[in-house]
């Protein structure tokens, strides 16, 4: 890796509510054909943090912990994913919690099966009941700057706007809100989550100034997931450097690299 | 008795949570529990006695990312 990559990722570290990370990659633990193939994905992608989901344990004495497959040093990030209402994510916050011992939680309320798109008003209601009971809240909503803004306002630690439909693979679609995003709320952390398919869009959507990136599928359903988990990691780190060193303008013509004196006649 | 736990029922006689769960042979280090949709904390589980027509959530942690 070359120093400025090193210089970049260790001045900057994403911090959310007082935790720091090195890495700008969040990884989901659902989809891989096999928890041995989870592991090295997650392994490769150097991402520090994990996202899983909470449900009912099965009473016919046939649950396996599947945390014991995670990397002991991961921090787990559990999610409401499967909620459909206020009410119902805020139980599965608060049962979250007990379980694991954590603050954090990536709030997801949604609001339509075929979509999976968030609705952004049960997602701000469970938001605001959430920080109140003292949770690190990370919203999981669509690209709407107003609703970003309440979303701060309601005291969440990081907003996260999607790119595309969860497990799409479309990557950024909404290039233009997230900019806007960006630049309207200088000193929000903002999380890409949902829509990458590929490094590219990765390294897109932190060329357009997010904090970090959250995916899933673009990983598990890779054929070799630990190689695109490799490549996801690079690509967030190139996309990072390259915002952070400021692109150049785009011209609709051709502007000349070498001097136009002195050419032979 | 009759309670309920994940919506299927299963008979306990004078028994708490913590009765119950050692009766379903769940980790109890990775779970949680809800009484009746209020989360009972861990420390409480032997001290929380099951009710006719209770109604309980054990959860426990999958692999997911989202919806």
């Amino acid at each position: 890796m070359s120093s400025a990559v090193t210089a970049v990722s260790q001045q900057e570290k994403l911090i959310v509510a007082g935790h720091v990370f090195s890495s700008r990659l969040i990884i989901g633990t659902g989809k891989y054909r096999s928890y041995e193939e989870m592991r090295s994905a997650h392994d490769a992608s150097g991402a520090e943090m994990v996202t899983v989901a909470v449900r009912r344990v099965p009473i016919d004495r046939s649950s396996e912990s599947f945390l014991d497959y995670l990397n002991p040093s991961l921090q787990i990030l559990p999610n409401t994913a499967g909620c459909y209402t206020a009410e119902d994510a805020v139980r599965t916050a608060r049962l979250a919690r007990e379980a694991l011992q954590t603050d954090l939680v990536k709030l997801e309320v949604i609001g339509d099966q075929t979509t999976l798109f968030p609705d952004n008003e049960q997602t701000l209601e469970a938001a605001r009941v959430l920080v109140k009971e003292g949770f690190v809240v990370l919203p999981y909503f669509s690209d709407d700057l107003i609703m970003a803004k309440k979303l701060l306002d309601a005291g969440c630690a990081a907003i996260m706007p999607l790119a595309a439909p969860i497990g799409s693979g479309l990557g950024v679609q909404n290039p233009a809100n997230l900019r806007i995003m960006r630049e309207q709320l200088p000193d929000a952390t903002i999380i890409v989550d949902a829509g990458v398919g590929t490094a590219s869009d990765a390294a897109i959507a932190m060329e357009l100034g997010a904090d970090g990136v959250l995916m899933n599928t673009a990983i598990a359903e890779a054929q070799d997931p630990a190689n695109m988990a490799t490549a996801m990691k690079l690509a967030i780190q190139a996309g990072r450097l390259a915002y952070v060193a400021g692109r150049m303008p785009k011209r609709l013509y051709a502007s000349a690299s070498s001097p136009l004196a002195g050419v032979i006649k | 008795m009759r309670v309920y736990v994940n919506d299927e029922v299963i008979e306990v006689f004078g028994a708490s949570l913590a009765d119950l769960i050692t009766y379903l042979d769940l980790p109890s280090a990775r779970i949680a529990v809800e009484l009746n949709r209020e989360v009972v904390r861990r420390n409480d589980w032997s001290g929380t006695m099951l009710h006719e027509d209770d109604r309980v959530e054990i959860v426990h942690f999958v692999g997911g990312g989202a919806g």
